[in-house]
């Protein structure tokens, strides 16, 4: 489902950026009856593009001062089972995303640690002992904008 | 501004299910609704409680094509940094922009709806980015894990 409109995306920026607004406060920001408002919603909802929400929080403000990236080189794919790493990997608290990619390494993980001490207790004890796991770069974020992309 | 256990249950649980009624939430997190309203709006007045997002699904809305690019630039310059950043605000299809500490300066998540469609982006609005020194991609095969919820 690609054919939305103009008002349909300015729809889904104005939900992007703030999901607790209901359909009578968007239809009245952009010239639509409440009816209106929640039957385009609806429709986005029901094209599986608008996909629940999430809460954002600031994680430094909860003592989560150091965020990396890593990316995971698996050591023996053909003998280690993907799902093996999978599991084990998103069972880790501290693990906030695991994406598969393709490229130089098979997995990208988001991190969250109170400190570098403690990323290095979370890289060592959980980690490294993963399943299957071989090579592992690390690069700790600094900064991080996100951007309304195509819709924007 | 102070944060008791009492507030980190309530994220807790409202991340967890962000979806959540507000009388589901008190119960879970063991307060009495007026509480539990009190006390997120102070949260998010603290800056605490960022936003609530719609999550976009960008697959669903025609988007088929994820690719990390990886970006080593040019440091000699002073504004490297500076100008690329913004440069790269520039391109619609740039989803996210991180800065980090390690191998990798400056990494863009771009979204694009097929592969000609990112060689387009990649050729004509990637490669003409000022001072890069080397690109790697890392291309989005899967989401295992997205909640991106911190470990309270």
């Amino acid at each position: 489902m690609t054919d939305l409109d103009e008002t349909d995306r300015a729809l889904l920026r104005a939900l992007a950026a703030d999901a607790t607004q209901g359909a009578g406060a968007l239809g009245r920001r952009f010239g639509l009856s409440q009816p209106a408002a929640w039957r385009r919603i609806r429709r986005m909802e029901q094209a599986g593009i608008l996909a629940g929400r999430k809460v954002e929080l600031n994680a430094a403000a909860l003592g989560f001062g150091v965020t990396v990236f890593l990316g995971v080189k698996l050591a023996s794919k053909g003998r280690v089972s993907l799902e093996d790493f999978e599991r084990a990997v998103t069972a880790i608290p501290e693990v906030q995303t695991v994406q598969h990619v393709l490229g130089m390494y098979d997995y990208r993980l988001r991190v969250v640690a109170r400190d570098l001490s403690d990323f290095e207790r979370v890289l060592r004890r959980r980690i490294m002992t993963l399943p299957g796991v071989g090579n592992v770069e690390a690069n700790v974020l600094l900064s991080e904008e996100r951007r309304p992309g195509p819709l924007g | 501004m102070q944060i008791t256990d009492s507030d980190r249950r309530l994220l807790r649980h409202l991340q967890a299910d962000p979806d959540i009624t507000m009388a589901a939430l008190a119960e879970r997190a063991g307060m009495t609704a007026a509480t539990a309203t009190r006390r997120l709006e102070k949260l998010r007045r603290g800056g605490i409680l960022k936003a609530t997002r719609a999550r976009i699904d960008w697959a669903a809305l025609g988007y088929a094509v994820e690719v990390s690019l990886r970006f080593t630039l040019d440091k000699t310059d002073p504004r490297a940094f500076d100008e690329f950043i913004a440069e790269a605000r520039n391109v619609p299809e740039v989803h996210e922009i991180q800065t980090f500490l390690g191998r990798v300066d400056v990494r863009l998540n771009i979204l694009a709806r097929d592969m000609a469609h990112y060689q387009e982006i990649y050729r004509d609005r990637i490669l003409t980015l000022p001072h890069i020194a080397d690109i790697e991609a890392l291309m989005h095969v899967a989401d295992i894990k997205l909640d991106e919820a911190l470990p309270l």
